[in-house]
């Protein structure tokens, strides 16, 4: 069974700016959780200052009883795919056995099991005919398959994906929100970052909404509501609402 | 050939031979790592900010290597520090530090010393290495080469995508100072072959070629130290041949590999993808 989440008082700046202002949240094992909120709502660092990545003025993660750090092989992340640098020089079925690293640990290579596995993760997100390819000749869709194959690699059981529905085809997004489907329902815990409203409910069971601050956290049918909407987007939420009678 | 013949007959040359293919080797392999991780300036930088560890070195009279050490790892230090505690931005920190310790370095060194010993540090003489040097690039050359072959897994990661790196508990800084370390290093060995103005030729120069030609790491890596060593040779030659700097021939030679590599990779290649163009137009014609 995998150990509960539980976010205290995370706050970060920048310049001291308050970008993330006392988010504290948790959840259980077998959650597939949207990070919602507009853009600039600190969605992306709340996500990294969560795994210690960036620097917080103070808060803390738990996981069960003990900290990030001592659970790092059981975190998988997937950046955004507008910090990868795609044309380095990593062909797919590599891209895919870097997940495997963490568990193989220093001075020693990946073996034929490791590989084999590899090719496995990389069959159920199919993408195993583009396995030689170099990444920078795949689709926005293909490359985003690629990397959370590289996370399924990683047999992990937390999950962190920064934005990766975004400039992707339908194809690889039913083949994404199958697969962190199956990770929920294999008890695992997965946060999204995700900005489109429209597929919301259709995707996530649970929400974290936060414009800088924390607007709720919670099962989607509590959080997603007209009030709590407003809050966190303001006057772009209520463009959206106004769009008909316009 | 009469080089060939030369090259059995003097010991000098056998010296100067061995230290320009480990030079060529160790900069290609470092240089991969340098080009992949956006560093090619700080290569520069290093390689310039030693200057002054040489100089003192010849002051105190040790030998050049713990100095230049010393300053290439300060150097690296002092330009992180600036870029993270100011708002300078990390470009900016590179040239105010490397540009201060070089020209504190030429200060010292005419100072300490004559004008030709300047020269030779600057633009390279391969011809005048002697025994304890070669064993230095030697020795040099073993540690760099076995660390990258130990931690090439960790390499690989951090160099790709540093954030998944740390975020499964790899210690992303150390490995960027590691990298520094040995950049240091390489750069102190290859002082005597490419001299400090040029050594970021050796670095950025056949790695950048290598890149245009594989899509594996790995090769890029063996591919860059070849180009290295091909162009360290070639640059001994022509000093050997025709009395002149070593630096600046090896620096050409690896640019003209470049070029072609440009022109006519098969899958990058600038004519290449031309022609290709070409040919795929013609059957939608017909």
């Amino acid at each position: 069974m995998v150990d509960p989440i539980t976010v205290e008082h995370i706050s970060v700046s920048y310049d001291g700016n308050e970008v993330v202002k006392d988010i504290s949240f948790s959840f259980k094992a077998s959650s597939l959780i949207g990070v919602l909120g507009p853009n600039g709502a600190g969605k992306s660092t709340l996500m990294k200052a969560m795994l210690g990545l960036i620097h917080k003025d103070c808060g803390s993660v738990k996981l069960g009883s003990k900290s990030i750090d001592e659970m790092r092989k059981q975190i998988a992340y997937v950046p955004q795919r507008s910090n990868i640098d795609w044309s380095f020089p990593i062909v797919v079925k590599d891209t895919v056995l870097l997940g495997t690293y963490p568990k193989v640990g220093l001075l020693r290579r990946p073996k034929k099991a490791d590989k084999e596995w590899a090719m496995e993760c990389l069959k159920q997100v199919g993408m195993e005919e583009f396995a030689n390819r170099q990444i920078s000749e795949l689709s926005g869709g293909q490359q985003q398959r690629v990397f959370l194959a590289r996370a399924l690699a990683q047999k992990a059981d937390y999950f962190f994906l920064d934005e990766p529905f975004v400039g992707i085809d339908v194809s690889s997004e039913e083949v994404i929100i199958d697969i962190l489907r199956k990770l929920k329902e294999a008890g695992k815990i997965v946060f999204v970052v995700h900005h489109d409203l429209s597929k919301v409910k259709n995707y996530f069971d649970d929400l974290v909404l936060i414009n800088k601050e924390l607007i709720d956290a919670g099962p989607v049918n509590k959080v997603f509501q007209a009030e709590n909407m407003t809050k966190a987007y303001n006057r772009q939420f209520m463009f959206d609402g106004l769009e008909v009678s316009m | 050939m009469e080089f060939i013949q030369d090259l059995m007959t003097y010991g000098f040359l056998q010296k100067a031979f061995i230290t320009s293919i480990m030079v060529g080797v160790i900069c290609g392999v470092i240089g991969s790592f340098i080009v992949l991780r956006g560093m090619a300036l700080m290569g520069d930088a290093i390689s310039h900010a030693i200057l002054p560890g040489v100089a003192i070195s010849y002051m105190l009279g040790i030998n050049y290597f713990y100095g230049a050490v010393a300053t290439g790892v300060l150097t690296a230090f002092g330009i992180g520090a600036i870029s993270q505690n100011s708002r300078i931005k990390n470009d900016s920190s590179i040239g105010i530090v490397f540009s201060a310790f070089f020209a504190l370095g030429i200060i010292l060194i005419t100072q300490a010393k004559s004008a030709t010993d300047l020269t030779q540090i600057l633009f390279g003489n391969v011809l005048s290495v002697r025994t304890s040097d070669m064993w230095l690039t030697l020795v040099i050359g073993a540690i760099v080469i076995l660390v990258v072959i130990l931690f090439f897994k960790e390499l690989l990661v951090s160099s790709f995508d540093e954030t998944m790196a740390a975020a499964y508990g790899l210690k992303t800084r150390l490995i960027h100072y590691g990298i520094m370390f040995l950049l240091t290093l390489v750069t102190v060995a290859s002082l005597q072959t490419v001299g400090v103005i040029l050594v970021v030729s050796l670095l950025i120069t056949p790695a950048s070629t290598a890149y245009l030609l594989t899509n594996r790491l790995s090769i890029m890596v063996v591919l860059a130290s070849f180009f290295g060593a091909m162009s360290s040779i070639i640059g001994l030659y022509f000093s050997f041949l025709y009395n002149m700097p070593s630096g600046p021939v090896i620096a050409l030679a690896a640019t003209a590999l470049f070029v072609v590599a440009l022109l006519f990779s098969p899958k990058q290649g600038i004519v290449v993808s031309k022609f290709r163009s070409k040919s795929k137009r013609k059957p939608m014609v017909n």
